[in-house]
């Protein structure tokens, strides 16, 4: 039996607002830890105003391979996009 | 607004917290759903972003009446973009009032049996194909005004889900600006449809922006903890002011003869709705009231065994992969 301690992914906020963004990995034993160890690694220069730490096989992903599948139907969504519309000058801004 | 005459609780605490709490609203610093927060700013929030939650979900029901009658495939293809979108809008939210500590279950079930509101606008009917281009014109256009300045709102997931949304909003009106011109320029039954269309949503659209500041007694609160940003009557002075224009340009007449540019203050006058109606709306006797929430219920019923069996498929997932390992 291995004795590794799990990976972890960190998640930082950066200011004040926004969103958590992922901004790398470490390994701890325990979620605690991690937030520790974060903290030093990850916002030694004032990075961060708050940290998530998820263990990393508790993180599901899309597959690579999928992309073809997963994002191409919106490509064809051209009317998405408030430009597909002509709106005239003269009303103002829409 | 999407969220209109919510009330704002009451809040008895500790005083230093509560200064604490103002001192950083008023720095412009997010609140976050770990911080500390008064009750009344927890529960006040739940039933404001519940109510604009509910209100994109129940708002999909007026413009899906019009997908399988889109007058082209292009118009329908968009009409269902644009109600998709709204769907979102709708999970944004509620995942953003989760953070509160109220369930998706609860929140849904307080809509269901009438608990809790969404926006008075929903409960008019979109009789013609004219209506769906003034709804994305005007409640899209007057949703656009409410939520953009709610970006800057203190609750940090709230003012999150708004950036989201307002990206998507313009796209909403624009295409509806966009049916309802040609409309406008069509033949003169197509002009007449768009004419109506803009009789019969005009002051509701107006209401949405909630009772005049006069008698908008919350407002104070929620202005301080900014969860509101603007007062009733600033937010639809804007709304007219800016409609207006758009309107001339179609050749179309807000049905309003009082309205007029006023030079001195630089803003148009206008007429204000029919409170007495609005109130009524809300009561629960508006035109759609009825349909909407049994519309509503009956999805909720109608999904049960959707739902139910999902989840028993995952359990029976995962106990196979325990097993395995
Ligand atoms: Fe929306
Ligand atoms: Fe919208
Ligand atoms: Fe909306």
């Amino acid at each position: 039996m291995k004795n590794e301690w799990p990976l972890w992914e960190v998640f930082i906020r950066g200011q004040h607002g926004m969103s958590h963004r992922h901004v790398g990995s470490l390994h701890a034993p325990d979620a605690e830890m991690a937030i520790k160890n974060a903290r030093d690694v990850y916002t030694r220069r004032n990075e961060g105003v708050s940290i998530w730490v998820v263990e990393a096989n508790n993180i599901s992903a899309s597959s690579p391979s999928d992309k073809g599948p997963l994002y191409e139907p919106s490509e064809s969504k051209v009317y998405r996009h408030p430009t597909f519309f002509d709106i005239p000058d003269d009303v103002g801004a829409m | 607004m999407y969220a209109q005459m919510v009330q704002s609780e009451a809040t008895e605490e500790d005083p230093a917290k509560l200064g604490e709490f103002q001192a950083k609203i008023d720095a412009d610093i997010k609140i976050e759903p770990k911080d500390w927060m008064p009750q009344g700013y927890r529960k006040t929030l739940i039933r404001q972003i519940g109510q604009h939650a509910h209100s994109e979900i129940v708002g999909q029901l007026p413009e899906a009446n019009w997908i399988t009658r889109a007058p082209t495939l292009e118009r329908k293809a968009i009409l269902l973009a644009k109600v998709q979108d709204e769907a979102g809008h709708g999970l944004y939210l509620y995942c953003a009032a989760e953070t509160l500590g109220v369930s998706r279950d609860e929140i849904t079930e307080m809509l269901l049996d009438g608990r809790m509101k969404y926006s008075s606008i929903f409960n008019y009917p979109t009789l013609t194909w004219a209506d769906v281009g003034a709804v994305g014109w005007l409640v899209d256009g007057a949703a656009i005004m409410n939520q953009v300045p709610l970006q800057r709102t203190s609750y940090g997931p709230y003012s999150r889900a708004m950036i989201r949304i307002c990206k998507e909003e313009s796209f909403h009106q624009r295409q509806g600006y966009d049916a309802i011109r040609k409309m406008a320029e069509g033949t003169a039954e197509q002009r007449r449809m768009a004419q109506d269309a803009l009789n019969r949503f005009w002051y509701p659209s107006l209401m949405m922006f909630g009772p005049s500041d006069k008698d908008s007694v919350h407002s104070a609160q929620s202005m301080a903890w900014k969860i509101k940003m603007n007062t009733n009557d600033e937010l639809r002075q804007k709304f007219v002011d800016q409609t207006v224009p758009q309107a001339e340009y179609l050749g179309l007449t807000i049905p309003d003869p009082q309205l007029k540019w006023n030079e001195d203050r630089g803003h148009y006058d206008f007429s204000e709705p029919d409170w007495a109606e609005f109130f009524d709306v809300i009561k629960g006797n508006g035109p759609c009231n009825v349909d909407r929430l049994a519309a509503r219920n009956k999805a909720w019923d109608d999904g049960q065994w959707v739902r139910d069996g999902l989840l028993a498929h995952a359990k029976k997932k995962r106990a196979g992969k325990v097993a395995a390992e």
